[in-house]
């Protein structure tokens, strides 16, 4: 018998339970629900009775293919989360579905992830990356296919850094991290995360528009001009708050008391010299990304050391 | 590969084990949630908690060591809050010299840090019990009772049935891209160029998509072939028994007067 204790998954996203307050948890729970229920009703009517083996089946997909790495240097590897992937080749609702299933099992079957913060994962990685990877994708339907694999490279970026910053909202929401690091932090890591994502998503589409292109070809026209929209939508917000965010953590954190999203006096001024950015940068936006990162780069190798030293040997064997 | 390299239901006679799969589900979900209730530095309550799953792993005869080891999957996330103990105002307990740095660690910030990661751990043992008890088609099928929409269930049990099959062909994927390229991911990588890594990667994705995709085709057809209706029949009757009600309203009640005490 092999046992994998820790399967070469992107697990930066998948937060356990305790980390998410409750009103957060249950709040995206029911936010997800509601798009759980629409991906139900309109994927009956494009699958029928089909509809059960094939999204069964992808979502076994999703999860081999997040087996499926490349390896950077420095012993990091490029892996695939699927979200965008699966909304580009089977369609936006199915995408969803999809994606609610594998982020359900990972939780339900291997504690990839909590079951009362589900909710929250399931929209982070599984219907937020849908939204705005076809959303983006289907904007460029009819144009050249050198333009609609650009397009899909950049919707599958955009894909993991909407989900990271999303991730950092909740986190911060619920008290866990304080704003001024884990937008930098998450928004610089998964900077790259989603580079790799990108580069695997266009190269597969690449491989399918030459072997099926058949699978391919009915799903863009799918769905109206509401799918641009919401990805654009998505898109102007991550690039409009990610900035805002990592240069100026005390306005974003005034809005959010305006809007009655945190009652404390919030986190007040930071012991650690000199309000977290990189003194010759200056205090912008991009000094901050910059002293998160480098934050996180510690932490992370002192983590993969860990890793590193419990992990079986990695030869593969069936 | 075998199914047990994924599963982790740890095959053992039991109370636990025989306690129906729906009662095991909402008490992990109710003692999850009252994990979060607890408040910061509630470490009785939290230690009266962590007893109750310690307790209930005896139970179910599943090693202490098990639950030890798998709940280090909590372990990375822990990255997310340590910065918590550096950024809430408080008394000073030290200060801690990183490079350029100096990060002062408070005491309201440790104890934040270690409430989260407490309920976290604790929480994460309570799922790990339930599925090391609960055989994986138990545990979908007491989905559906507890109303999860048919269709989501039914995607979730055929996902569940192809994990290895398509897991194993990912595995012959990377077998063989490790056996025609030289094991890319040691000493040769300086000799291939990451455009070509990254092409292959995609191919393989790629490959599998297409793969999985004319799977789920000739599965469709047998499966037309065999009489389905568009939902799954199962011969498993789930009852509640006395014993179950009995089991779930104690700990429940346990739980509540937990959080009764802490709360006062």
């Amino acid at each position: 018998m092999m046992h994998l204790p820790f399967l070469p998954r992107p697990i930066a996203l998948h937060i356990p339970d305790g980390f998410l307050s409750l009103p957060v948890a249950i709040t995206f729970w029911l936010i997800s629900i509601v798009f759980i229920n629409m991906a139900i009703r309109k994927t009956r009517g494009q699958f029928g009775e089909r509809q059960i083996p094939l999204m069964g089946i992808m979502a076994a997909f999703i999860f081999a293919a997040q087996m499926i790495n490349f390896p950077v240097a420095g012993g990091t590897s490029g892996h695939l989360l699927g979200g965008a992937l699966a909304a580009i080749v089977l369609g936006p609702w199915a995408g969803m579905l999809v994606m609610v299933t594998v982020v359900s099992v990972q939780a339900l079957i291997f504690q990839d992830g909590g079951l009362v913060v589900m909710g929250a994962n399931i929209f982070n990685m599984g219907l937020l990356t849908t939204l705005v990877g076809y959303g983006l994708y289907r904007g460029a339907a009819n144009r050249s296919r050198k333009f609609q694999l650009g397009t899909a490279g950049f919707a599958a970026w955009m894909s993991v850094m909407a989900g990271a910053l999303l991730t950092a909202f909740q986190l911060w929401l619920s008290g866990t991290s304080p704003l001024r690091i884990v937008f930098p932090a998450m928004l610089s890591v998964h900077f790259l995360i989603g580079l790799g994502e990108a580069f695997i998503t266009v190269a597969a589409l690449t491989f399918i528009f030459q072997t099926r292109p058949d699978i391919l070809s009915d799903v863009q026209s799918q769905g109206g001009r509401g799918w641009i929209l919401t990805g654009a939508l998505i898109t102007l917000a991550v690039l409009l708050i990610s900035p805002f965010a990592s240069g100026n953590p005390d306005g974003l954190e005034r809005v959010a008391m305006n809007l009655n999203f945190i009652q404390r006096g919030a986190e007040a001024p930071f012991q650690i010299l000199p309000d977290y950015t990189i003194p010759a940068l200056g205090e912008t936006g991009l000094s901050t990304i910059i002293a998160g990162g480098a934050g996180i780069l510690v932490v992370a190798g002192l983590t993969m050391g860990i890793i590193w030293l419990i992990r079986k040997p990695r030869h593969i064997e069936s | 590969m075998h199914i047990n390299s994924f599963d982790h239901y740890q095959t053992h006679e039991s109370v636990i084990h025989r306690l129906d799969a729906r009662v095991k589900i909402i008490l992990t979900i109710i003692l999850i949630i009252s994990n979060a209730l607890l408040p910061d530095g509630a470490w009785t309550a939290f230690m009266l908690t962590w007893g109750l799953v310690l307790g209930a792993s005896l139970l179910a005869k599943i090693q202490f060591l098990f639950l030890a080891t798998r709940s280090l999957v909590v372990m990375p996330f822990a990255l997310a809050a340590i910065t918590v103990i550096f950024s809430i105002p408080g008394h000073a307990l030290g200060t801690i010299q990183l490079g350029n740095w100096q990060v002062v660690v408070t005491e309201p910030g440790l104890l934040r840090f270690a409430s989260i990661m407490i309920r976290s751990w604790v929480s994460v043992q309570m799922a790990i019990l339930l599925t090391a008890t609960t055989t994986t088609p138990d545990l979908i099928h007491a989905m559906r009772h507890l109303r999860v929409p048919d269709i989501l269930v039914a995607t979730i049990s055929f996902m569940y049935r192809y994990l290895f099959v398509l897991s194993d062909e990912a595995l012959r994927l990377l077998r063989a891209r490790e056996a025609r390229s030289a094991a890319l991911d040691n000493q040769r990588k300086h000799h291939t160029k990451l455009r070509w890594r990254i092409k292959v990667a995609g191919n393989m994705a790629g490959q599998l998509f297409i793969r999985s995709y004319e799977r789920s085709e000739r599965v469709y057809n047998a499966m037309l072939a065999r009489g389905y209706q568009g939902t799954l029949q199962t011969l498993n009757p789930h009852e509640m028994k006395t014993k179950d009600w009995m089991m779930g309203s104690i700990v429940i009640l346990a739980l509540v007067l937990l959080q009764i005490i802490t709360h006062r």
